[in-house]
Parts: structure tokens; C-alpha cells; sequence
């Protein structure tokens, strides 16, 4: 295993014992497993369906389980133009995930408002619910969306799963 | 039926309806007065087999009068013809005869002209805003309206802020210029249309 892996596992040595932290631990399955919320709004969300197919195969990360309801789902992908007629709903959708939960921003209109300096579009998702990853593009290739699960993925591997969310049970523990 | 007999044929029905004709690029377009556009459109499906109403669109001549323009497109799928009908209307009234009645398909037209450009149209159906949001106070394809938007708040349905404009909006000039002149510039309602200084050669 490389430098940077979480975790040490010689499977010669250790054989089926892997010794690690839990936060890692826990890290290591939230980010290989997210399920991701398609919040599909414009064009963005076709090359979001690109990246679920067989070409580019999103399952390869582990975030190919869609789900249509918030309360099971771990990261929302906002791909597309967001109109104030729809701000509140995507907001309200956001409300109803359960932590721990994240936010890609998925191309140009939904990381700024995009092309669409006008009366009718929120400039940007982030001015209602914080966004963890911004991908460039408009649309952005299915590469640039993997780029953007991979770069999230990274991101939850850095924080702290259990020390921060779950204080008192891993006291408890 | 060619748009022309149509437009004959209208004439006799009612001699003091159209206020002038213009063809253009085999378009005829009819300009008539408010109060008998009814009675045409009614007369045109019925008599002249103009079934299906197209479009209905809204201009804005800002600063003149009347301000408004409402333009109707009429097509006869057995006569192969196409007939353009426009009425004014004056900002004041700001009111323009439905034709929900006539062909359905007008109803959410005519909604679309009433959300944007702010129209009413009289005894229509269901006379509610189909794109904004119940609640929203402005008609944004007027041209006093800013492209950047107004701030405004629904509580619980919608808010609206004002867009970053850069200077903007930045709009070409259509003009047999070069490049340079036709480059786009910021402009804002109230400019001139086509200010000189963007249309001569340099």
C-alpha cells in the first residue's frame, strides 16, 4: 500500500486482521459508498446520467445506488441551472438529507449561475447550502464529474468521522 | 386559400376591422382594431379554416403609444397558409380581448403574455402567472425592467436577488459594420435603439 493510504494492510503478515482507527475506518466506507442525490435541473443532469452508464460507470466509486428520496441519500449533486422558483426546493431537499452529508456543485450554473446573469437564476447553489466540491464545465464531461466524486472522497477521508460527530457515543465506546 | 383571400375575405366581413396589411417575405400580416379582433379570429377559424392558433407573443414599444403590441399567429393546416393578426394596446388599459374560447391551446399563451410582459386579458379563465411564481410583483420582459432582476421575497415559495451585471447587459448592434462596431456594448432601456456612434463605420 502506498504512503498515503489510510490504512496498513500487508495481507501476507495480517491476513484477514486489519488494524486501523476508527475514524479511518469509518471515512474509508462513507466515501466509498456515497449515494448520491441527483438533484438533475438542466443539461448538466445528462452528463450525470452519462456518468452513471456503462461508459464511464460511476459504481466503479461506489456512488451508483441514485436515490430519488433525500433521507437516504449521502451527497447532492447539483447539475444545473438553479432558478429562484426552484432555490427553495433544492434547499428543502438539502434540509431533509441526514448528516453526515455533502454537496458537488456540478458546472458552471450551479457553481456561479453559469451563462445566466439574469433576473430568473440563482447565482450560484452555495448562496443556500455550502457546497464541498465545484466542478468546472458547462456541461461538465462525465470525466470532470468522477474527478469531482474523487476529489470528495478525499475530502471525507481528511475529516474527523467519529471524534467531532458521534462525542459522546465514542466517549461511551 | 392563399393568406391573401383570407385577408380579402375578412375585409368584406368586416370592412372597418384591419387597419392595414403588410406583406413580407410571403408573411401577410394584418394589423386590426382591438375591438373586433374576436369576431376576426372567430370568423377565421370558423370560415376561413385557420385551426390552429400558432403562437400569441407580446411587444414592448417602450416610450411609445400605445406601448404594447399583441401578435397573433394563425395557421390553416388544410390550406397550407400562414396569417399574422396584431392589435395595440395602450399601457393604460393594459387589457386585451381573450381568445381562450376560440382555440384552448391560447389559454396558456395568453398566461405567458400576462406573467412576462403583464397584459390581463379579459374573461380569461385561470389568469395566473405559468412561469414566475404566484406572488412575484414585476412582468420581466418589459423593458423597463432590468435584465439583473429586482430583489424581491415570497417567503416559502421564492426569493429573488439582484444578478451580477459586470456593466452589463452587453448587446451587439445589428448594423452592416465591422466587427468593431458591432462589438457588444452595454445598454439599458431608454438608450436610443440604434445610437449613432455604434452604427457608422470607424
Amino acid at each position: 500500500m502506498s504512503e498515503q493510504s489510510p490504512m496498513a494492510y500487508d495481507s501476507k503478515i495480517e491476513g484477514n486482521i486489519i488494524f486501523t482507527r476508527v475514524d479511518a475506518a469509518i471515512n474509508w466506507m462513507r466515501s466509498n459508498s456515497l449515494w448520491p442525490m441527483p438533484m438533475g435541473l438542466a443539461c448538466c443532469a445528462i452528463e450525470l446520467m452519462a456518468t452513471g452508464a456503462a461508459r464511464f460507470d460511476i459504481s466503479r466509486f461506489g456512488a451508483e445506488v441514485m436515490r430519488f428520496s433525500p433521507r437516504q441519500s449521502d451527497v447532492m449533486i447539483v447539475a444545473g441551472t438553479v432558478t429562484y422558483k426552484m432555490a427553495l426546493s433544492v434547499k428543502r431537499i438539502w434540509d431533509q438529507m441526514p448528516e453526515p452529508k455533502w454537496c458537488i456543485a456540478m458546472g458552471a450554473c450551479a457553481s456561479s449561475g453559469g451563462m445566466y446573469r439574469s433576473y430568473a437564476v440563482l447565482q450560484g447553489i452555495d448562496h443556500l447550502i455550502p457546497v464541498d466540491v465545484y466542478i468546472s464545465g458547462c456541461p461538465p464531461r462525465p470525466e470532470a464529474l468522477l474527478d469531482g466524486l474523487m476529489k470528495l472522497q478525499q475530502k471525507i477521508m481528511t475529516e474527523p468521522a467519529l471524534k467531532d460527530q458521534k462525542k459522546a457515543l465514542f466517549e461511551k465506546v | 386559400m392563399t393568406p391573401a383571400d383570407a385577408a380579402a375575405k375578412i375585409a368584406v366581413e368586416f370592412p372597418s376591422a384591419i387597419k392595414d396589411q403588410t406583406p413580407f417575405r410571403g408573411e401577410l400580416t394584418l394589423r386590426l382594431e382591438a375591438d373586433a379582433l374576436r369576431n376576426v379570429c372567430q370568423f377565421a377559424k370558423d370560415r376561413l379554416a385557420f385551426d390552429y392558433l400558432i403562437d400569441i407573443s407580446a411587444v414592448d414599444h417602450f416610450g411609445d403609444e400605445p406601448r404594447f403590441e399583441v401578435v397573433y399567429e394563425l395557421s390553416s393546416i388544410s390550406h397550407h397558409a400562414h396569417l399574422r393578426l396584431k392589435i395595440s394596446v395602450s399601457e393604460d388599459a393594459c387589457e386585451a380581448p381573450t381568445v381562450s374560447d376560440i382555440w384552448p391551446t391560447a389559454d396558456w399563451h395568453e398566461r405567458e403574455v400576462y406573467d412576462l410582459m403583464g397584459i390581463r386579458f379579459a374573461n380569461h379563465p385561470d389568469l395566473r402567472r405559468i412561469l414566475m411564481w404566484e406572488g412575484y410583483p414585476y412582468h420581466p420582459l418589459r423593458k423597463d425592467f432590468p435584465l439583473e432582476g429586482k430583489p424581491t421575497d415570497a417567503p416559502g415559495i421564492a426569493f429573488s436577488e439582484v444578478a451580477p451585471l459586470a456593466g452589463g447587459p452587453f448587446v451587439t448592434v445589428p448594423t452592416t459594420g465591422t466587427t468593431q462596431v458591432r462589438e457588444p456594448r452595454a445598454r439599458h432601456a431608454g438608450d436610443a435603439v440604434h445610437p449613432p456612434q455604434f452604427i457608422e463605420e470607424p
